[in-house]
């Protein structure tokens, strides 16, 4: 018998009993759209991150100070004493992979301009700082290796800062502020950068030459970090086994003694922030996955009691000639019109709600063709599943009691 | 005769049912050419319905042999016996046995869904042809619950006839039908036995059913106490004219 005719008469059936066939699908319809608009969300979220990410600089590579020692006072990470400008020294001159490199002093104060004032971090950095960072400029310059090596007293602002410091519409370039006593003249504003990955805000700050920041602000000679930038995204471990290798040559550590500092690559964050988001998302997809087990079961329990009411129906065709197995396709494909056609409207229904969610959240959804296809196979695959044995009850009846059945 | 398209012989059917055997055919035998209408007569428990689903190839005899237009039905696997019947036998039951919220068209044409040689413009064609055969062109997209018991009825013996049968096997076909509309069924009946030529085989309990057909073979306790050409057939056509017109009261 030919597979067509099979489908034209599990759809006959199908459309003899029309609500039941729609709630049946519901169940499936719930669970794919359920699998289809996490799978989509838990993208975006992966999609969002390596965005943030990207805007820090893909081949950004940070240095933090770490203790070795247990023993002692143990204090901050930037109060720790192990980087100074010899490690930054040995690093521009003998790096292979590293491209710039810019040391950092941090240290939070309160900024003031005329009657306002900001609590805020000053940043002591180099003249390679914006580039590293993947940073740029609003208005104004950055200041220049002169002003480094002078110890001027100028800085760069983030955009809050500037709206916390100035009244609209104020042209802050050329202004004085002050940070705690020092005063710094305004020579660049920083374009806005917002929220890092880790919800900082990135533009709560003022950059200014290292040199100034370490003479007149916490007054020490060594660094709370340093910043590199690899040649490129694919050197980035490369570098930084180089950046380990020269400031363990630097701080002359013996082969048993561990690391006094720790070195973190935008790349490894990534990694780590992405299994986070994909572990968030494959336990979503599963309970996902389970509501869609469920409108499989639902599919089971109406191809039973449909085979149950339908009882004479096929004795009718069985006398008129139908083959069990002819049944037994017919009773399959009916199950796996519901399963695939509530596939398809979960889909759809899915996609729509990415959409929303999108609109509405503001969260950057990714369409995804792999949760579409795996869902609609897995549709498929239930319906075959769960069809099959009501299907094969059905096609092993006795014709001679079906046609008697009450 | 000359042209046998039924022959039982010995025809014996047990039951087992626990340890003891029920013997439902005890030794049936007979010969039924083509153009013959038949009745089997029987009351309940003598076998009758037994023998229908023998002759329906939806059974098959303990014993004996059985041929349906020279097939030994004895012989055949399931789904060699389920071809059988697509292909020779033509149902028609007591309950219609139509498919709900279907089109009359649609359900005359099922038989040949299972016959993959018909195409679907010909299962069409051959069902709608059928339905013009008993009178219901008018009719072919309603669905059952639109129709009459007798329009349901000849909606059924229309599938019974569209796959082209050399049987059609009646089982009660008028038991849940008045007095009037069961004559307008056996004219029909009569019409597709004498003008086409069509064996029928009518299975029933009612006596004055049987007076329509050419031979009446009445069971007894699983074997046949009588086997008569009948030399009175009486013409439905005229005795549901001659009937009185319903008196609504």
């Amino acid at each position: 018998m030919k597979i067509f005719n099979h489908i034209q008469l599990a759809y006959q059936a199908m459309m003899r009993n029309r609500m039941r066939g729609i709630l049946t699908m519901l169940g499936i319809v719930i669970g794919v759209a359920a699998v289809i608009v996490i799978g989509a969300a838990g993208e975006g979220a992966k999609y969002s991150i390596k965005a943030t990410l990207a805007s820090m600089g893909t081949n950004l590579i940070m240095v933090t100070p770490l203790s070795n020692d247990p023993g002692g006072t143990r204090l901050q990470s930037e109060e720790l004493q192990t980087l100074t400008l010899k490690d930054i020294k040995a690093i521009e001159e003998r790096s292979l992979y590293v491209s710039a490199i810019s040391p950092s002093s941090q240290s939070e104060g309160q900024a003031i301009h005329g009657a306002l004032n900001w609590p805020t971090t000053i940043e002591g950095v180099n003249e390679k700082f914006l580039p590293i960072r993947n940073w740029s400029l609003k208005s104004g310059t950055m200041f220049t290796e002169k002003d480094v090596k002078t110890y001027a007293k100028v800085c760069v602002l983030g955009q809050t800062v500037v709206n916390h410091l100035f009244s609209k519409g104020i042209d802050p370039i050329g202004k004085i502020i002050r940070f705690g006593k020092l005063p710094l003249q305004v020579i660049g504003v920083l374009n806005i950068k917002g929220q890092s990955a880790f919800g900082q805000d990135q533009d709560d700050v003022i950059l200014s030459p290292y040199t100034t920041v370490q003479k007149r602000v916490t007054a020490s000679v060594y660094f709370g970090g340093i910043y590199a930038s690899a040649k490129s995204e694919a050197l980035s471990d490369a570098a930084t086994k180089e950046i380990v290798d020269l400031l363990r040559l630097t701080h002359r550590l013996r082969a048993e003694e561990s690391n006094d500092f720790e070195v973190l690559t935008q790349v490894e964050m990534l990694r780590t922030l992405n299994t986070v988001t994909g572990l968030l998302t494959i336990l979503l997809m599963g309970i996902a996955g389970i509501s869609l087990l469920i409108g499989g079961i639902g599919i089971m329990n109406i191809m039973y009691v449909t085979v149950k009411e339908r009882t004479r129906e096929i004795g009718l065709r069985m006398s008129i000639g139908a083959r069990g197995r002819d049944i037994l396709s017919q009773f399959l494909i009916e199950a796996v019109l519901i399963s695939v056609s509530g596939g398809i409207t979960g889909i759809i229904l899915g996609q729509l709600n990415a959409l929303i969610v999108e609109k509405l959240m503001h969260w950057p959804v990714a369409a995804l063709t792999y949760p579409m296809l795996i869902s609609f196979s897995f549709c498929t695959l239930i319906g075959i599943f769960f069809g099959y044995y009501p299907a094969l009850k059905a096609s092993r009846l006795d014709p001679i009691e079906a046609l008697r059945y009450e | 005769m000359m042209n046998d398209i039924l022959v039982l012989d010995n025809i014996k059917r047990d039951f087992r049912r626990g340890d003891d055997m029920i013997r439902v055919l005890k030794g049936i035998s007979f010969h039924i050419g083509a153009g013959e209408f038949v009745t089997i007569m029987g009351s309940s428990g003598s076998g009758k319905t037994t023998l229908l689903n023998t002759l329906g190839c939806l059974d098959k005899p303990t014993e004996g042999t059985y041929l349906l237009d020279g097939t030994n039905v004895g012989l055949l696997s399931r789904d060699e016996l389920a071809r059988l019947r697509n292909r020779k036998i033509g149902f028609v039951f007591q309950a219609y046995n139509l498919l709900p919220r279907t089109s009359a068209l649609d359900n005359v044409a099922l038989p040949l869904f299972y016959n993959p040689a018909i195409s679907a413009s010909e299962r069409k064609e051959r069902a709608a042809a059928a339905l013009e055969a008993v009178g219901l062109r008018e009719r072919m997209q309603h669905t059952p619950n639109e129709l009459s018991g007798g329009q349901q009825q000849r909606v059924a013996i229309a599938r019974a006839l569209v796959n082209e049968p050399v049987m059609i096997l009646a089982d009660e076909a008028t038991g849940n039908l008045d007095t009037r509309t069961s004559y307008e069924i056996m004219a029909l009946m009569q019409e597709l036995n004498t003008v086409q030529g069509k064996t029928i085989v009518f299975v029933t309990h009612e006596p004055d059913i049987a007076a329509f057909s050419s031979r009446t073979i009445v069971l007894r306790d699983g074997l046949i106490v009588k086997d008569n050409d009948n030399p009175d057939i009486h013409p439905a056509r005229q005795m549901l004219e001659e009937l009185p017109l319903m008196d609504d009261y």
